[in-house]
């Protein structure tokens, strides 16, 4: 059981690499975009010979400058905090986002390249004309094995369409974090969860 | 009959206060009451898994071609597709187990299994299990238990694993080197799709075991509700 959960959390990072960036069109629909960003990146990681060979930098590179910039980090940060969040000062919450981006970015970059081969289907959009929070359900195919739901909570800002959560087979990227977040804030308080985060991005051990 | 009823109430009062309390004491770990022992339980497994299990998937697939291993993939899983389609009979879904039935008699009939020619063809998996069936049925989940060697589960989905391995099919080959051979692939082919995600928890998380528990339950939360789960409490206070 947990194995083949294991193998879902896989696609997490295939979620993740299906938001990369062109400039956005403030009129583009959010599904639109979803499918924009994740051919593009797709089309970068065949058409580099040392992302499919693993340099890392690289591949961080690729995910910096096309996936960051569609995702609200602190939307994100603020939704794995919980009610924490809003204890924290507006510096502390400026650092929780920086080193939980650094976080996400550091954890998929590693499975980036498997998402080569794989192909995505678009489920029909629910959406009202002047929604500005929308759910882009997508489906993920690989060459062997069953598909895997992703889903993509978005919202409008001023310059377009960003993700705020990534539901991977049914497990909330984001969401899955709260207990880790509320764990550290027991043990040692806001500041201590930014060094938990700080410690990781710079190579510590997870517990 | 009335004073036996009368002298009943003050026991009924105090089973209700302590229910009562008990809830409230334990709604932060009321999912997990057995953290401790689950924790030690997963250390157990790191060992195991670690020195073991792990090295024995990673063998299977540098000496496996990719071709086998996915037969052996598509095989056991056309075994669990019958019996996804026996659970949602039980859970009253009928064209999800038209769907499996369907999957079933085309995969076996047309490949031996080997290929999953129904996905092919759009014909999707149930994904069914007892584990859900039981919760459809509104069982409790139970406690969370993590158990070595096969990982997160609950007092609910672990009982719906041993009504699966009662019902089979492999538990009933007779000669027990054949059966233990096939029970020991099975968990070697799991093993060895899970590899790659391995190294994402160990990335991604702060403290894995608190990861894995969380990707669980709301991985099995999402199954029950057919992937329409209602926002949980938490979500809820978020949009207030």
């Amino acid at each position: 059981m947990m194995l083949v959960l294991a193998r879902r959390i896989l696609f997490a990072a295939l979620a993740i690499a299906a938001l990369a960036a062109m400039p956005a069109r403030a009129d583009e629909a959010p599904d639109a975009m979803v499918k924009r960003v994740s051919q593009d990146v797709q089309a970068t990681i065949r058409s580099d010979p040392l992302i499919q060979s693993g340099d890392q930098a690289r591949i961080r590179d690729l995910i910096e400058v096309k996936l960051v910039p569609n995702f609200d980090f602190t939307r994100m940060t603020a939704l794995a905090m919980g009610r924490n969040w809003r204890s924290a000062t507006p510096e502390q919450q400026k650092r929780l986002a920086d080193e939980f981006r650094a976080l996400l970015v550091r954890t998929y970059a590693g499975a980036l390249n498997q998402y080569r081969e794989q192909t995505l289907e678009f489920k029909p959009l629910k959406m009202n004309p002047g929604d500005t929070e929308v759910t882009v359900r997508t489906q993920v195919t690989k060459t062997s094995g069953s598909p895997v739901q992703i889903d993509y909570s978005m919202e409008k800002l001023p310059d377009g369409w960003k993700a705020y959560d990534v539901i991977v087979a049914g497990v909330s990227l984001v969401t899955n974090y709260r207990d880790e977040f509320n764990e550290q804030i027991r043990n040692g308080g806001i500041d201590g969860l930014i060094r938990t985060l700080a410690d990781r991005n710079k190579g510590a051990p997870a517990k | 009959m009335r004073p036996r009823a009368v002298r009943m109430l003050p026991i009924a009062a105090a089973l209700a206060a302590a229910l009562f309390l008990g809830g409230c004491a334990a709604t932060r770990s009321k999912v997990d009451p057995l953290e401790p022992m689950n924790r030690a339980m997963f250390e157990v497994n790191d060992v195991v898994d670690g020195n073991i299990v792990k090295p024995i998937a990673e063998l299977y697939v540098e000496a496996v071609p990719q071709l086998v291993r996915t037969g052996v993939t598509n095989v056991f899983n056309n075994i669990d597709d019958f019996f996804s389609g026996i659970n949602g009979l039980l859970q009253g879904k009928t064209e999800k187990a038209g769907n499996d039935f369907g999957r079933v008699l085309l995969n076996t009939f047309c490949v031996l299994g080997l290929f999953d020619v129904a996905s092919d063809l759009g014909i999707e998996r149930g994904n069914e299990d007892f584990g859900q069936t039981f919760a459809v049925w509104g069982f409790p989940q139970g406690p969370y238990l993590f158990v070595p060697l096969f990982g997160p589960t609950t007092v609910r989905d672990g009982s719906g694993v041993l009504v699966r391995v009662a019902v089979g099919p492999v538990g009933f080959i007779p000669y027990v080197p054949l059966r233990n051979s096939i029970y020991g692939l099975g968990y070697v082919d799991l093993r060895a799709q899970a590899l790659g995600a391995g190294e994402v928890v160990s990335t991604g998380a702060l403290d894995r075991y608190l990861f894995i528990r969380n990707a669980y339950l709301q991985r099995r939360r999402y199954l029950v509700y057919d992937g329409n789960p209602p926002p949980a409490i938490e979500e809820l206070e978020e949009q207030e």
